[in-house]
């Protein structure tokens, strides 16, 4: 820690006590469940009876061989698609088409491009499904209007559909966020850069790879750790919009967890599942961490 | 006479941007038009207006829907939460950013996990420990699990803020003979107001929103909060739109409000820091 010193005859133990009490709800009721889940799930339980018997790696074991898991893991990693990258891309396009000009009244855009990020989930799915209505969601009698009613489905019935129709959900939540961020950091990097590589005769593309995306590296960080994290923990989305059906096709990790859990009362599977996603989401957390600090250097 | 020309220029700026946020407000304004409107005139169309705004639509998910009760719950635990955390983190980050003691480097760690830990890590254990203590279908099992959470993200954002408040000041403090607890309260926390106030409105949302603690912690549905409550109207009255906006209107309002009051410090909480202003 940057110079900091205790004064002459002061307790080291002093920071203890302002430390204590915050510490001290964090280890009961956030780090102690953490290892718990995880030797959680080395038992066959069924979360209320007494019988709680070891069943050593058992779980992990099902969970790789029962094709639910994988069927889970793989709907998160197509959300990576609409959570992460459609975001960044359609942020850095318009970021890049908006160029680096202080524009008046910005901060009102911001402020309502950022507008989904604090809205709770749960209101958005409810928003989407009524968009999504096959009966009288604006989407179909959109559709229908234009002269496309063939087109008219049950978006979220639909066995094919479902998963890029929640997915279109998380993008909408997601890009004006990526778009704030970009545009925030193209107006950080310094305008000489641009100015010395034109008289270089480098165009616009070259500007772009050479300047403008090494240069919005701490704005990649935080758009790919906070979209990644998003796309891995859908919950409350999936839950309202379609508790992962039709069939299992829009089952993701955390209702796995859930639905296992509190639902079938297979308390070891669950933990196992919780163990392996919480396991992915620090992974990818301290993979981007590092790799940043590394070319920041 | 450079005026117009330069406003000229950003036009296709404008058209761009107006664009995109469209996108994000048509489906809101949706819904809010929706909330006013009886259920034919809602399958006339999104944005046909009402022929008279139907204000019952709220009484109704008020009093039968019992959002009532819901936002009883959800403002206790939020003002529990927020209060209890905020305090505590500045706490915590005082003793990282300005005292010394053993384990620091250790202990700054085991925070650090929280920060990163989704909720769906801990709430199979959580849900049995809390109903061994006989805690579940209390606003006790939604509110410590949730402080613990926040004060592990409150710990690193107040640490930040009290590591770079000016040694000299510190120091100066010292001279005029402040003890540690006075220093804190008297000298530095009136510097602490921008970060506490991201802190706070932070806090606030993720409480505010939480979902899957509340789902799993309480059966009783007079404890219940918005968002839970709302999903479970929806099971209820999947296609009654009008009530179903209302009650989305009832569970966003009071967050977009804080939003409208605090953007500053909502977008900059949220973006890391990695914007100034």
């Amino acid at each position: 820690m940057v110079g900091r010193t205790l004064w002459p005859g002061e307790s080291r133990l002093k920071g203890w006590v302002y430390l204590f009490p915050g510490l001290a709800i964090y280890l009961v009721f956030v780090f102690y469940p953490i290892l718990e889940t995880f030797h959680a799930s080395f038992y066959k339980w069924d979360g209320f009876s007494s019988n709680r018997t070891f069943i050593g790696i058992e779980n992990y074991r099902n969970l790789l061989g029962d094709g639910q898991f994988f069927k889970a893991l793989s709907h998160n990693l197509i959300f990576l698609i609409f959570y992460c990258i459609f975001p960044i891309l359609i942020g850095l396009v318009l970021a890049s088409l908006l160029g680096r000009r202080p524009l008046p009244g910005m901060s009102f855009f911001r402020a309502g491009l950022f507008l989904p990020q604090v809205l709770s989930m749960v209101v958005v799915g409810v928003m989407w499904r009524w968009i999504y209505n096959p009966a009288f969601g604006p989407l179909n009698l959109f559709l229908k209007s234009v002269g496309l009613g063939a087109l008219n489905r049950s978006w979220l019935g639909d066995f094919d559909l479902a998963l890029p129709a929640v997915g279109v959900i998380g993008s909408w939540v997601q890009y004006g966020f990526c778009m704030v961020l970009f545009i925030a950091g193209m107006q950080r990097i310094p305008k000489e850069l641009y100015e010395a590589s034109e008289l270089d005769g480098a165009g616009s593309l070259r500007q772009m790879i050479y300047i403008t995306l090494p240069g919005l590296r701490a704005e990649f960080g935080v758009a790919l750790i906070t979209t990644i994290v998003a796309a891995l923990r859908v919950f409350d989305l999936v839950f309202v919009t379609t508790r992962g059906g039709p069939g299992d096709e829009t089952l993701v990790a955390a209702f796995l967890v859930y639905r296992s859990a509190f639902q079938q009362n297979r308390i070891g599977y669950a933990a196992a599942v919780a163990t392996v996603l919480t396991l992915v989401i620090f992974l990818v957390s301290f993979l981007i961490l590092r790799v940043q600090s590394r070319q920041e250097e | 006479m450079r005026k117009p020309y330069r406003w000229k220029s950003f036009l296709p700026n404008y058209l761009i941007l107006t664009l995109f946020l469209l996108v994000v407000f048509l489906p809101i304004f949706g819904v809010l038009l929706s909330s006013f409107k009886t259920q034919t005139e809602v399958i006339q169309g999104p944005f046909h207006l009402p022929r008279e705004f139907q204000f019952n639509n709220f009484v109704n998910a008020w009093t039968t829907g019992r959002f009532s009760d819901y936002f009883r719950s959800s403002i206790i635990v939020a003002l529990a939460v927020v209060s209890v955390s905020v305090f505590l983190s500045t706490l915590t980050g005082y003793a990282f950013g300005v005292l010394s003691f053993p384990f620091q480097h250790i202990l700054y760690f085991l925070l650090l996990i929280g920060f990163m830990t989704p909720f769906e890590a801990v709430v199979i254990p959580l849900y049995h420990f809390m109903y061994r203590l006989g805690l579940t279908d209390t606003y006790w099992a939604l509110i410590l699990p949730q402080i613990g959470l926040s004060v592990s993200f409150g710990t690193l954002w107040m640490t930040g803020f009290f590591r770079s408040a000016p040694q000299e000041l510190i120091d100066a403090a010292a001279m005029d003979g402040c003890s540690r607890w006075q220093m804190l309260w008297l000298v530095l926390w009136p510097l602490a107001r921008p970060a506490v106030l991201t802190l706070v409105v932070l806090i606030f949302m993720w409480t505010w929103n939480e979902f899957l603690l509340a789902l799993v912690m309480v059966q009783k549905e007079t404890l219940r909060t918005l968002p839970v409550g709302l999903a479970f109207f929806q099971g209820r009255y999947t296609a009654d739109v009008p009530r179903l906006a209302a009650g989305s209107i009832i569970v966003a309002g009071p967050i977009v409000l804080v939003y409208v009051l605090f953007q500053r410090y909502f977008i900059q909480g949220l973006l890391g820091g990695a914007v100034k202003g």
